[in-house]
């Protein structure tokens, strides 16, 4: 029989890897305002700042999907509820939405009129406050629904993710309570705040509205404290129980896996860096419009796990930042340059889907295991066709 | 270990019935197992033995009856409890985790341990019984032979250092070479002091090594003794023996 080696044992290539693709996607990650800004027309047309700060949101929300569907092999396609949660967590808690509050508490906030009502939390503070939120709402929406298994999990879960916008898209008047203003959405929400940057001479009270710059620099920190948590997580014992119950949930549960806890915390952990990913966005937009909440989003974040790669941290990033590059700016500059140059008129952007699925398609014919798949799958297809060998032989 | 506080059986089983939606696969088996005892349920397929074993080990709850262990009651618990109080089960068809390497599912075998020493030690006691694990210790599992599978699930169970080992047909698809050494080995498992609950279709090799054993058909218990007199006694010698 054929030996399998786990791939890269302890070998210093490995060492060298550990160290190295870190290093590269910190460096690249940090240079990319810096380079952006300074090469010129080019880059603005095609690497816009704006688009930038876009691939950073993605990021956060692909991780945290990631933690759901790679580690624990949970297959949510309702994951803009917790987008949803995060973003008008910081609606609420960042704007004079709740005017009732009159004189309004301001916490550290940037807002420009220091004496507004409602409720004025520094963003730092909203933070935190919008991931335990989508927590919480992950733990509630986990509970009744993971006891179910792959495609009842699926369906179930889309279903939240449909049922929660349409909620807020007519939560304007909830026994007279307005909790989400309707498709008029919550706005303006107060700038991001930095003061507490300030004594390094870099920070203001509040960022300026085209300042992207540091926007950029925001979402890339949290992203950072995010795949730190991530692969922490990964290596803990959390992340061994999460790979037990991904690939055999009942000898998982044989081994003294507490399921539904461990399931439950995939969710929470998840729908943490939804509802950061969420209250970012919120901020960074100056307002929050329900019709930003559709499956589509789901199924966009879910193909950025599926593209970069299930379960690797580094895939994940690559997949959200790639297919965002695509989506928001990728597939309007490439149609400019064909009919520019061909004297077409083609409107590429109305083909996205079409190219999307065929990406997929052929992603799962040939690459089925993402673009970066995580180490443990490397040889998954090899692996299966020998257990699938071993399995008709039944005996050895 | 608040082992020795207890007296009478280890094991008790009494009068459950556990359903798969609206079909009886149990109805009202009672079982005892005492501490140091192997213990083997045999019967054909569909007698209810690895259901019985699945609601010992939680993972199915009996509609009727109760199961306690060392005096406690464990019906309805849910799996991962039942494990913490001492029971591990080497599951029917082995489950072994087929994208893990050996020693990783033996990491997952000591899920519920925080003594290091403890399970570095055991990690030395369970290679020692199968040395071919040793061997192809950052193999991934699922490229394993069937029997060196089976040695893994049962090491792995042992990882847990329960005080009740459940072994459901460890000899399931396995060469006659391979079934012989799975059973010195749980021969060897004994001596050590371990409870071992063992379900099987092969009578013959269980009803050699068992102290006890019951005979389970269509959901019920149809015989029990000691497994010597059952070995001899001509129904079940007619039934499952082969004459």
């Amino acid at each position: 029989m054929a030996v399998v080696t786990t791939p890269g044992t302890g070998t210093g290539a490995r060492r060298l890897r550990r160290v190295a693709v870190p290093a590269l996607f910190l460096i690249g990650g940090l240079s990319v305002p810096t380079v952006v800004t300074n090469v010129g027309a080019f880059e603005d047309r095609w690497f816009p700042l704006t688009t930038m700060v876009l691939c950073g949101i993605f990021v956060m929300f692909t991780l945290g999907l990631n933690i759901v569907v790679g580690y624990a092999g949970l297959l949510d396609l309702g994951y803009v509820a917790f987008f949803l949660f995060g973003a008008y967590t910081a609606g609420w808690l960042m704007s004079s939405f709740f005017f009732q509050i009159d004189p309004g508490i301001h916490i550290f906030d940037a807002a420009i009129n220091p004496d507004s009502p409602g409720i004025n939390l520094s963003f730092w503070i909203v933070v935190p406050i919008a991931a335990v939120v989508a927590a919480i709402a992950g733990v509630i929406i986990g509970a009744p629904t993971l006891r179910l298994k792959s495609d009842y999990l699926a369906l179930v879960t889309l279903g939240f993710g449909e049922i929660l916008p349409q909620a807020f898209r007519n939560g304007e008047s909830i026994k007279g309570f307005n909790l989400s203003n309707g498709t008029k959405g919550i706005g303006p929400t107060n700038p991001l705040d930095m003061g507490w940057l300030s004594w390094t001479g870099v920070g203001k009270d509040a960022i300026n509205v085209f300042d992207y710059k540091t926007r950029y620099y925001v979402i890339f920190a949290l992203c950072v404290i995010f795949i730190l948590i991530s692969l922490r997580l990964r290596d803990g014992k959390l992340g061994r129980a999460w790979l037990a119950i991904r690939e055999d949930e009942l000898a998982a549960s044989l081994m003294g896996v507490p399921l539904m806890r461990t399931k439950l915390w995939a969710y929470g952990v998840g729908a943490a860096a939804g509802g950061i990913g969420g209250a970012f966005y919120c901020v960074s937009l100056g307002g929050v419009q329900v019709d930003t909440f559709n499956f589509q989003f789901s199924v966009i974040v879910l193909c950025m796990v599926i593209l970069g790669g299930m379960a690797n941290v580094y895939g994940c990033i690559l997949g959200a930042v790639i297919l965002t590059w695509v989506n928001y700016t990728g597939m309007k500059e490439i149609g400019n340059s064909v009919n520019n140059t061909f004297g077409t008129e083609i409107s590429v952007p109305k083909y996205q889907f079409l190219i999307f699925g065929i990406v997929l398609v052929l992603m799962m014919l040939f690459r089925r295991d993402g673009m970066l798949p995580a180490a443990r799958q490397k040889h998954s297809r090899e692996i299966d066709a020998q257990i699938e060998k071993i399995g008709t032989e039944g005996v050895a | 270990m608040a082992t020795n506080a207890h007296t009478g059986p280890m094991l008790k089983v009494e009068n459950i019935h556990v359903y798969y939606g609206n079909i009886a696969a149990v109805k009202g088996i009672s079982i005892e197992v005492n501490a140091g005892e192997i213990v083997t349920m045999i019967g054909s397929n569909g007698a209810g033995k690895s259901t019985t074993m699945r609601a010992i080990s939680g993972l199915i709850a009996p509609r009727r009856g109760v199961i306690e262990f060392e005096g406690r009651k464990i019906s309805g618990m849910p799996g991962h409890e039942v494990t913490a109080l001492g029971i591990s089960q080497s599951p029917e068809g082995r489950r072994i985790f087929g994208r893990m390497t050996v020693d990783e599912n033996l990491d997952l075998g000591a899920f519920l341990r925080n003594d290091k020493d403890g399970i570095a030690e055991d990690r030395e006691y369970v290679y020692g019984l199968f040395p071919r694990l040793k061997e192809r210790i950052h193999q991934k599992a699922g490229t394993l032979s069937g029997g060196e599978q089976q040695m893994l699930a049962v090491a792995r169970a042992l990882m847990g250092r329960p005080r009740l080992l459940m072994l459901d047909e460890p000899s399931m698809g396995l060469a006659p070479m391979l079934v012989e050494l799975i059973f010195n080995t749980i021969r060897q498992i004994r001596e050590q002091g371990m409870t071992i609950l063992l379900v099987e279709q092969n009578a013959l090799a269980a009803l050699d090594i068992a102290d006890r054993a019951y005979v389970l058909e269509s959901g019920v218990v149809k015989q029990q003794g000691s497994a010597k007199d059952l070995a001899a006694s001509d129904d079940v010698r007619k039934a499952y023996l082969g004459g």
